[in-house]
């Protein structure tokens, strides 16, 4: 294969060449915006980021995503109970781009300047993990465009920072440990000594350390035994098992989730690790319906809301549950959950502003003001928007304990404490970590 | 507090498992030269192929003794069926290239089987979990063990001995042994190079799925299984010496009972001990424990 | 005896060059380097790009912009893989320059309150260095895959020591403000074009002295290193030094390629140090091939437009289309990109 004569290609061919393709970079990116001047009815576009591949897909990306596809269809029908009857958004249709959150967070903040400038969306709803929260929320802000972030968990996000543009519509992850430990303490649960094993991230960091500073709280004679932190994604909790086991302990209390959480359960039941110690975890209602029986029964554990079989009853619960079963064959768990409440609060922010401004698609900044400060119903409860200048969501919990149904051949919950959101969740101004060694000051529980 | 006990039973236990996995990884890199990342897709499409043939098996009603028969299979199916179609259709357009690029080669093929696994299974999850219970509980002192976990004990020495008797004991083996020794002078003595790296890519396959299959039980099968793999089966293969059986059951039993004292003793410490082991070996014994001392060309 | 002279190691290659020109083939028997006027019209022809492109980018949409922001910046780490490259070693873990250079640079900005764009780039370049230097004599006797796994693993202890670090925000990283340029803030409407611009002109200017060098003495002797480290130390030349230089060269511009990442992106975490994303600078580098500078950067240019594309078409089999993009790249394109403009001939004794 020899090239005939080769003459070096001078450096203006390879300047020319470079030249090229930049342009041909260009024009894929021209064609692309040139349709999205659509005449005729107007539409709102959204767009949808959350984890279709990698670990997190099975448990909180894919179904966040089926909720997202059942709810924006049933809105763009007109079928949602009132107040959300409206079809669409305020009468024009939803379109929605789903983009994947797998792939680390500098791939997360290009796509989101993608979804913003070349899509044209005029809000983004997404991210289940705190590390994408953390570098897309600036980036939204500086654009000025319109980022609600529905799942993740880092209290950080508002406490770090202030927002005029950004909004978390769930509760952040203190209230998950918090409300574990109380409802370890209404129930009168003996725990003088506890293991933990989370995974060695900042999920798992900072669950493990709300989870102690509350139990330092709550039981301040607890000893804290085995203080396991497993890689994230390791999958072999073989060795984690025996440590757990060969140090008794009153409580185990574990953040794992998704195929970690699973793997751990049915590594960890037969071998009696849930016969001998109070299992809690604090995030764990997703894997019930996959592992049905192979749950074992007595396992305290929350789902970061009221959600799924911990949802209160309401008319709007009944009929999220009824098109999402409809749809999927299955009962949504937490994370549909936080995505309607996400789409529901902006479709209530989006037509409240709106009405105050005759009709019109809202601007970034209506929308910010209608969602500021504001309230709405979602399946999982009251929403309020009353932390980090109105920015940041609070929300009421529950916590419930296992057991299998023969009859209905699922996991059902039993012994339910509902928790307000004024008691597990800090008040305004006060970071958590902080709030929590007050021993909670200024909760309000019933 | 752990005994000393607990600790060499989860290190051998853990051990087990490593080896099981990672000894198709240096089979692999000692014939043909490649650090397989593709290694822990394979092991994935193991546990899926499990979860489906145990459920078809479970659905032709044969008693759950036949699970593990199902389990063989799938490893044995992943094998005929993966391993051809990557060799001759991959790998084969990029021998005596650079053993980056050829690893780089491995981690695209990592990403697209990836998402072929997730359009051939989807994203929910599978269990396998009949095959866990079959073996009882075993209790020693004040642990309880599952008995399948000792099983797979008995699985890895079975494999390293069944790999190393058809390695020194078989003609062919002797032959795949004269290829990793040094292949430019097997094909001069006539050698059918290509066949024995077919062989070899196909009971690294084999292994990689084998390791999966039997591990499925244990975990629930959904994409993401197989980055967990990878590395550590990488840490287990450098530890021990690329290349070599013996090299992979010390490596094995190395990052085995190290993460069990870092588990019981210095929880902290276990996210990277397997990386300081890895540095380590490299530092003091780049060719790790077993390689053989290689003659430079000049 | 005076050793002879290291131009000397030019001359020759063990093939006989195909297809080069008579002026070529004389340079080579005389042992003399080639016509200089050539590198001037390469320095000339480069500066140009540098400015058509900072022109360019005034009317280009704000995700064009970010996106070769994103390029130029991750350019520059393949470039330093490159630079070992030349050497005959793949760095597997380029990813832990690239974590210092962005953390040092994050670190200055958060902490120190050092704002200066250009100062931060520095600094992120400098502090790599600084970590890199313990190591270069160690790494510089390594080859093959052993120096790629040795680097993956020392890159991924940093990933396991970031992860720990909750001072540094552990997992979850940490958030970085909007630098200055020469004590003036930025405007919010052009501040990704001016990072764009700095961007640009910090690569541009870096490629151009990875030039210079490539073609010095010192680069020359990388390249018959990588041809036959025994001739080159036979013949006097110091195999350790030279490969060590390199170390500390890459892990310059590595550093350099984390802090202007960290600038535009605003956000920094200790994925920055995984196994995968030095794998992808690997990818770059490979893809690019090791004899032109340019080749980096469109190597690297076109990996994030596919990744963009294929991420907004294939949402759900991103990775499929991905993998078979690289798996193409490395089939059809076995010497790199680089080899569709530079002379063949100039390849020598590659078997």
């Amino acid at each position: 294969m020899q090239k005939t004569s080769a003459r070096r290609t001078s450096p203006v061919h390879a300047l020319a060449l470079a030249i090229a393709g930049l342009a041909a970079t260009l024009a894929p990116a021209a064609r692309a915006q040139a349709p999205a001047a659509a005449a005729g009815t107007e539409t709102f576009k959204v767009g949808i980021v959350s984890f279709l591949s990698g670990q997190a897909a099975e448990s909180f990306g894919i179904p966040a995503v089926n909720g997202a596809k059942a709810l924006v269809e049933a809105f763009n029908k007109g079928e949602a109970p009132a107040p959300y009857d409206k079809a669409g958004i305020g009468g024009m249709r939803i379109e929605a781009v789903y983009i994947d959150e797998n792939g680390g967070a500098t791939k997360q903040v290009q796509e989101l300047r993608n979804l913003y400038d070349r899509e044209k969306v005029d809000a983004v709803v997404g991210y289940v993990s705190s590390g994408d929260c953390l570098a897309v929320a600036p980036v939204a802000e500086e654009m000025k465009k319109f980022l609600i972030l529905y799942d993740c968990g880092t209290p950080r996000i508002f406490e770090d920072a202030k927002y005029n543009y950004v909004f978390r519509t769930a509760s952040h992850a203190t209230m998950d440990n918090v409300a574990l430990a109380r409802y370890l303490k209404a129930r009168n649960i003996k725990a003088e000594s506890f293991n933990m094993i989370n995974q060695d991230y900042a999920w798992g960091q900072d669950s493990r350390k709300d989870f102690t500073l509350s139990m330092a709280q709550l039981y301040p004679q607890a000893k804290l035994g085995e203080d396991l932190l497993p890689k994230f994604g390791a999958g072999q909790y073989g060795t984690e098992i025996s440590a757990l086991m060969s140090r008794r302990a009153d409580v185990t209390h574990s953040s794992l989730w998704g195929g970690d959480l699973q793997a751990f359960i049915l590594q960890a039941g037969p071998r009696g690790l849930f016969k001998r110690s109070q299992v809690v975890l604090s995030a764990a209602d997703h894997v019930l319906t996959n592992l049905g029986d192979k749950m074992p029964d007595g396992a305290i554990l929350g789902a970061r809301g009221s959600y799924g079989l911990l949802s209160p009853k309401s008319p709007l619960n009944d009929w999220w549950w009824s098109i999402y079963q409809k749809s999927y064959q299955t009962y949504p768990a937490q994370a549909p959950y936080r995505m309607a409440q996400a789409l529901l609060g902006l479709k209530m922010a989006a037509e409240k502003a709106m009405a105050a401004n005759g009709g019109k698609k809202p601007t970034t900044e209506q929308l910010a003001a209608a969602l500021t400060n504001a309230e709405w119903d979602s399946p999982g409860g009251r929403i309020r928007m009353t932390l980090g200048g109105g920015h940041q969501a609070t929300q009421e919990t529950a916590i419930g304990r296992t057991r299998y149904d023969a009859a209905k051949k699922m996991v059902v919950l039993d012994d339910i404490q509902r928790f307000p959101a004024a008691c597990v969740n800090p008040p305004v101004n006060v970071k958590s970590e902080d709030w929590i060694k007050s021993d909670f000051a200024g909760a309000k529980c019933n | 507090m752990a005994t000393a006990l607990t600790i060499l039973i989860d290190g051998l236990s853990y051990a087990s498992w490593l080896f099981i996995v990672a000894l198709g990884l240096t089979l692999v890199f000692g014939v043909l030269k490649i650090l397989n990342i593709a290694h822990g897709s394979f092991y994935a499409l193991g546990a899926y192929a499990a979860a489906s043939f145990v459920a078809w098996f479970a659905s032709m009603k044969f008693a759950p003794e036949w699970s593990l028969v199902a389990m063989l299979f799938a490893a044995v199916a992943v094998a005929v069926l993966v391993a051809p179609l990557t060799e001759r259709g991959l790998m084969r357009f990029f021998y005596g290239r650079d053993e980056v690029l050829l690893v780089l080669v491995t981690y695209a093929l990592f990403l697209v089987l990836e998402d072929v696994t997730k359009l051939l299974w989807g994203a929910n999850p599978y269990y396998v979990s009949e095959p866990y219970a079959m073996f009882g509980n075993v209790e020693i002192g004040d642990q309880v063990y599952v008995g399948y976990d000792f099983m797979l004990m008995g699985l890895a020495v079975a494999v390293g001995l069944a790999v190393w008797w058809g390695l020194n004991r078989t003609r062919q083996g002797k032959i795949v042994l004269a290829v990793i020794h040094s292949e430019e002078v097997a094909a001069s003595m006539g050698v059918n190079v290509s066949r024995v790296y077919m062989l070899a890519f196909g009971v690294g396959v084999f292994l990689a799925a084998l390791g999966g299959a039997f591990t499925a039980p244990l975990i629930s099968v959904q994409p993401g299984v197989s980055v967990g793999v990878i590395i550590v089966s990488f840490a287990v293969v450098i530890i021990g010496g690329l290349g070599s059986i013996e090299g992979a059951a010390i490596g094995a039993l190395i990052v085995g009972l190290a993460r069990s004292f870092a588990v019981h003793v210095m929880p902290q410490a276990e996210l990277f001990s397997i990386y300081i082991v890895m540095a380590l070996v490299l530092m003091v014994r780049p060719e790790g424990l077993f390689q053989r001392i290689q003659a430079r060309k000049i | 005896m005076t050793t002879p002279s290291l131009r000397a190691l030019r001359v020759a290659p063990s093939t006989p060059s195909e297809g080069a020109t008579p002026e070529d083939r004389r340079s080579r028997i005389l042992g003399v380097p080639g016509p200089s006027p050539r590198r001037g019209v390469v320095l000339g022809s480069g500066v140009l790009l540098i400015v058509v492109l900072l022109v360019a980018g005034a009317f280009m949409p704000k995700w064009l912009t970010f996106l070769l922001t994103m390029a130029a910046s991750h350019g520059l780490v393949s470039l330093g893989i490159v630079l070992l490259m030349r050497g005959g070693v793949v760095s597997f873990g380029q990813g832990l320059v690239f974590a210092v250079g962005g953390y040092a640079a994050a670190l200055a900005f958060n902490r120190l309150g050092f704002t200066d764009a250009l100062g931060l780039a520095l600094t992120g370049g400098v502090a790599a260095t600084l970590v890199a230097a313990p190591f270069a004599p160690l790494l510089s006797r390594y080859r093959g895959i052993f120096f790629a796994m040795l680097t993956l693993a020392m890159s991924m202890v940093a990933y396991g020591v970031l992860v720990k670090t909750s001072a540094l925000g552990g997992s979850d990283g940490f958030n970085m403000g909007r630098a200055t340029l020469f004590g003036q803030a930025l405007p919010d409407a052009r501040s990704g074009y001016v990072l764009y611009g700095v961007t640009i002109v910090c690569a541009g200017v870096l490629a151009l002295l990875a030039r210079v060098y490539f073609d010095s003495t010192r680069g020359l002797v990388t390249q018959a290193v990588r041809e036959n480290e025994l001739r080159v130390e036979y013949l006097g030349g110091s195999v350790r030094q030279a490969m060590s230089l390199n170390f500390l060269l890459a892990a310059f511009a590595g550093g350099c390629g984390g802090a202007l990442t960290v600038m535009s992106l605003g956000h920094i975490d200790p994925n920055f140090s995984y196994w995968t994303t030095s794998g992808e600078f690997v990818f770059v580098a490979i893809l690019a091939g090791w004899q032109s500078v340019l080749a980096v950067f469109v190597a690297s240019t076109l990996l994030e437009v596919v990744r963009s594309f294929s991420s907004l078409y294939f949402p759900n089999t991103w990775q499929l289309s991905l993998g078979i993009f690289l798996l193409l790249m490395i089939r059809f394109l076995p010497d790199g990109i680089g080899s569709l403009w530079v002379d063949r001939g100039r390849k020598g004794a590659r078997r």
